[in-house]
């Protein structure tokens, strides 16, 4: 069992601050570290696996630095996002090096153990390069767990993994959280993380956005005020309709549209064709304005 | 603490990098030309004429360009891409990383460029002269290939510096001025081969020779060891 801590931390690339004053601590169980592309995703792995110095504060495995640290690969195991360039090596002999570079006492039974884990036994030899994506990313996987480490980190492991290999992969996840590891997965898809993680952090412009249980950062993400654009036939009496319904919480006129800004998404996509109908308008269109996963994470650090 | 020893798992995974690209084709080019040059100058004329090849064009130029590929083809690549990080996320000593990289690297440009400029000197008679061209080029291919290991891991741009470190120091500025020759490494070779054979020039002292190109070659191989200590993966820029 393993704690991996970020103590305050930032990091910063000459002017542009990438993570700013992070503080977390990941624990055993699954961990989906969520954010929306450049959030700092990726600084924050780095600097977790011991690939990038913090520019303040710390970032500590059990209680020792990370960084400079070669020691602390005996408990962590990293798939990094970047392609394998060993194309020439078969799947075999890949996790065989590993297990070799982490000088294993039987490295042979350590490699075919953990190419069953990921269930790669068949296409182990094979060279890498004639591997689809997701099998690339399992050996990945595979490499990283060959010595048996308490904390496994994973940087984006279900990018351009097609939905099979991906169900395939988040069942593995899961498996390796419930024994005990301490399992961290970055992602900027929503929908992924809720399935495969309990704990959730969030990130967003390198900020500490949100953490805990993922009901309730559902809860939060669906009940934040929503912007819509509707054109009807008369807009100003659709907005006096509007307005008198406890879900919308803002209307205003802009050119052919109306703005609405609505607190309940639920309540207020069922009642709004009823209510055109009642009054014989008719609603040509209807679209959010800011349904981009970018604005619920805006929504969430301004909270 | 793991020691800083020979990894033989790095060493071949180095060594399948360097076989394994297309590079190695031009790492055999060098010496199939540069003896297949020789041995042509040699029928057609004479050795002295043809041996005139290896201190103006074998020497200078084949050997440290052997000691770029192959220092760059053991390196460069996963430093580019990122994919050393799948060495450097083990609990393996950062300088035997550097030791057992530079190692292959070495047996690279003793076996592609030093070994051949042993051989196309023996074409051209005077085995003495041929033994000395060899030492120097066997000491100057040490510190060379520490050297541009070094450089590989610091900047993308490897190849590129260690191109101009050879053709604009060594070779250009040190035809202009003599004093260059107290930092070339291919002069301190030279000064080295000096000892077993005078036909090769005297450019500097011998002690100072020996003594740069062990300096050279320890802070080389020390140096890599400490990038890839301190190796930083970047967001995609």
């Amino acid at each position: 069992m393993s704690t991996l801590v970020l103590d305050s931390a930032s990091r910063w690339f000459g002017n542009v601050v990438a993570v700013n004053d992070v503080s977390l601590s990941v624990g055993p169980g699954v961990t989906g570290l969520l954010g929306p592309n450049g959030a700092g995703k990726t600084t924050l792995m780095a600097m977790m696996s011991g690939f990038l110095a913090p520019s303040s504060g710390h970032v500590t495995l059990d209680g020792q630095p990370v960084w400079r640290n070669t020691d602390v690969y005996r408990r962590i195991g990293l798939v990094p996002e970047r392609e394998l360039s060993f194309g020439y090596l078969t799947g075999r002999q890949f996790v065989r090096a590993n297990a070799d570079l982490h000088r294993l006492p039987d490295a042979a039974a350590a490699t075919e153990r953990v190419l069953e884990v990921v269930d790669m036994v068949e296409p182990a030899q094979r060279r890498l390069d004639t591997y689809s994506k997701g099998m690339r990313q399992r050996v990945k996987i595979a490499a990283a767990l060959v010595h048996d480490p308490s904390v496994l980190l994973l940087d984006e492991p279900f990018n351009g993994v097609d939905p099979r290999q991906r169900m395939h992969l988040m069942d593995l996840l899961r498996r390796l959280g419930d024994q005990g590891r301490t399992v961290l997965f970055s992602s900027h898809i929503l929908e992924e993380v809720e399935r495969l993680a309990r704990h959730i952090e969030v990130v967003v412009s390198g900020r500490h956005a949100a953490s805990g249980d993922f009901g309730a950062i559902r809860r939060l993400m669906t009940d934040r005020p929503v912007q819509y654009a509707v054109q009807s036939s008369d807009n100003r009496t659709l907005a006096t309709l509007l307005m008198a319904q406890e879900s919308v919480r803002a209307v205003s006129l802009r050119g052919e549209h109306l703005d609405v800004q609505v607190d309940d998404l639920g309540s207020f996509a069922v009642s709004l064709p009823g209510l055109a109908r009642q009054h014989d308008l008719t609603v040509f269109e209807l679209s959010p304005s800011d349904e981009s996963l970018e604005s619920v994470f805006a929504y969430l650090v301004a909270r | 603490m793991t020691s800083a020893v020979f990894n033989p798992t790095i060493a071949t995974l180095a060594l399948q990098a360097l076989l394994g690209r297309r590079r190695f084709f031009l790492l055999l080019a060098f010496p199939v030309l540069l003896i297949g040059l020789v041995a042509v100058v040699t029928a057609l004329t004479d050795g002295a004429a043809a041996y005139e090849i290896l201190p103006r064009l074998g020497y200078p130029l084949v050997l440290p360009l052997v000691a770029i590929l192959a220092a760059s083809s053991v390196l460069g690549p996963e430093v580019d891409d990122g994919s050393i990080a799948y060495l450097l996320s083990k609990p393996v000593n950062r300088y035997g990383i550097a030791i057992s990289k530079w190692l292959v690297a070495l047996s690279a440009t003793l076996v592609a460029g030093a070994l051949p400029i042993l051989v196309a000197a023996l074409i051209t008679g005077d085995g003495t002269r041929a033994t000395a061209l060899f030492v120097g080029a066997a000491v100057a291919g040490t510190a060379y290939s520490a050297l541009f290991l070094a450089i590989a891991a610091v900047t993308r741009h490897a190849v590129i510096a260690s191109l101009m470190f050879v053709l604009i120091w060594e070779s250009l500025l040190g035809n202009l001025f003599t004093g260059v020759a107290w930092l070339s490494i291919g002069q301190w070779g030279l000064r080295i081969g000096h000892e077993l054979s005078d036909q090769l020039p005297d450019p500097a002292n011998l002690p100072w020779a020996i003594g740069a190109s062990a300096v050279v070659t320890l802070v080389g191989v020390w140096f890599a060891g400490d990038r890839l200590r301190s190796f930083s993966l970047r967001g995609e820029d």
